[in-house]
C-alpha cells in the first residue's frame, strides 16, 4: 500500500473511530459518579482481608490469577527479548572504554544508588499497607542499580551485576508466584486462595498471602529489568557493527 | 462536559495511532505506540474517578474515606506492565531490523530475505 493511500485509511477510519467513541462515551455512567459498584466491593473485601493498600489486595488476592498471567507476560517478554539480542556469529564485540564522569555525578551517585536501592526494598516491602508493591518496588531496584552506570561506568555495572544469578533470581520469582498459589490447594481451597493468617490490618505482616506474593513479583521484576537493561546496554556499548571498525561504544 | 476525559483518552489514542500510521521510524513508531497505549490508562482512571475520592489506601485514613475505584487502578498498573515489556520486545526487534536490513524505515523493508 502506498504511503498516500494508507494516510487516506487512516483518516477515514480515524472518523469513524471518532464518530462512533464521541457516542460510546455519551452512554458512560457520568464522570465521577459515586455510584461504582465494583470499587464499593472491591474496597469491602480488601478490608476484609486486611489489607490496607486495596490496588495491592485487587492485584494479589482478589485478581492473584489474572497477575500470574500479567507476570508471566514480563517473563515472556525478558526471554523473547534475551532471544532476539543474543550475540549474532558475525558479530563482533569489543571492550567497552572507560568514560569520564564529572566528579559531582560520581559523588552523587554514589550517595544516590544504597538510598535508591533501599527505596526500592521498602516499596515493595510495604506494597500491601501503601502505594507501591512488587511491581513498583522491582522497577525502582532495577533502575536504581543502573546508577552505577550514570555515576561510573560500564566495567562497575557488570562488577556489581551479577547477570547468571539475576537470570535464575527472574525464574525463580516467577516461579514462586506459580507455586505460592499451590498454597491454596493444600489448604483445601482454591488456587491462589489467600489462606495464610491475615494479621493486624495496618501492620507490616498483614494481608496473609500479598505481602508473600509482592515479594516474589518484586524479585521477578526487578532481576527481569536489570537482564532486559543488560542485553540493550550489551547491544549500546560491546557490540560492533560488521562495517563500522573500531568506532562507536564507550561508556 | 462530563464526557471530556473520556474524550481527551480517545483523542490521545487516535494521536498515537496517527504517528504510528505516518512514522518513516520504527524506533518512532514503538514511541507512538505507547503514546496510544497510555490512551487506556487516561480511560480506566477517568471511568474510575468518584468525586471527592482519594486514593484506595487506608494505612493513614479512615475506614470511612471515599475512595476512587481501586479495581480500575489495578488494571491500570497491568496495562503499564504489559505496555513496557511490549515496547521493550519491540525495541529489541527494531535493533534486529536495523542490524539485518540496515534501515528502520518500515517503508524501505520490502521483500523477505532468509
Amino acid at each position: 500500500m502506498s504511503r498516500t493511500a494508507r494516510i487516506r485509511l487512516f483518516w477515514a477510519a480515524a472518523v469513524v473511530f471518532a464518530v462512533a467513541y464521541a457516542a460510546a462515551c455519551t452512554g458512560l455512567p457520568r464522570f465521577g459518579t459515586l455510584a461504582h459498584p465494583y470499587a464499593t466491593r472491591a474496597v469491602a473485601a480488601a478490608l476484609h482481608q486486611r489489607t490496607a493498600n486495596v490496588v495491592s489486595s485487587v492485584n494479589f488476592d482478589q485478581r492473584a490469577f489474572d497477575t500470574l498471567g500479567e507476570e508471566s507476560i514480563l517473563f515472556a517478554a525478558v526471554l523473547g527479548t534475551i532471544v532476539l539480542l543474543r550475540h549474532a556469529r558475525d558479530e563482533r564485540t569489543g571492550r567497552p572504554r572507560p568514560g569520564r564522569v564529572l566528579p559531582s555525578t560520581r559523588l552523587l551517585g554514589m550517595v544516590l544508588l544504597p538510598v535508591t536501592l533501599l527505596t526500592g526494598v521498602y516499596i515493595v516491602a510495604h506494597g500491601q499497607l501503601s502505594p507501591g508493591g512488587g511491581f513498583q518496588g522491582g522497577v525502582i531496584l532495577a533502575t536504581g542499580l543502573h546508577l552505577a552506570y550514570v555515576a561510573a561506568d560500564y566495567r562497575v555495572l557488570k562488577r556489581i551485576r551479577p547477570l547468571a544469578f539475576l537470570d535464575a533470581a527472574d525464574a525463580a520469582g516467577a516461579g514462586a508466584f506459580a507455586a505460592l498459589g499451590l498454597a491454596g490447594l493444600v489448604a483445601g481451597g482454591a488456587y491462589l486462595q489467600n489462606v495464610l493468617p491475615l494479621g493486624t490490618f495496618g501492620q507490616l505482616s498483614s494481608g496473609g498471602l500479598v505481602p508473600v506474593v509482592n515479594a516474589a513479583v518484586g524479585v521477578e521484576v526487578g532481576a527481569g529489568v536489570i537482564v532486559l537493561l543488560a542485553f540493550f546496554l550489551d547491544q549500546a556499548v560491546e557490540v560492533r557493527s560488521p562495517e563500522e571498525h573500531g568506532t562507536g561504544g564507550g561508556g | 462536559m462530563t464526557i471530556l476525559p473520556f474524550l481527551a483518552a480517545g483523542w490521545i489514542f487516535l494521536a498515537g495511532v496517527h504517528g504510528m500510521v505516518t512514522s518513516r521510524n520504527a524506533i518512532h513508531a514503538v514511541g507512538c505506540l505507547a503514546v496510544a497505549q497510555s490512551s487506556t490508562y487516561v480511560l480506566l482512571l477517568a471511568v474510575g474517578f468518584r468525586r471527592g475520592g482519594t486514593a484506595p489506601y487506608f494505612s493513614d485514613t479512615s475506614l470511612r474515606t471515599r475512595v476512587v475505584d481501586p479495581v480500575v487502578q489495578a488494571l491500570a498498573l497491568t496495562d503499564v506492565v504489559v505496555g513496557a515489556t511490549v515496547t521493550a520486545l519491540l525495541l529489541g526487534l527494531a535493533m534486529q531490523v536495523r542490524k539485518r536490513h540496515g534501515t528502520v524505515d518500515p517503508d524501505a523493508l520490502t521483500g523477505l530475505k532468509g
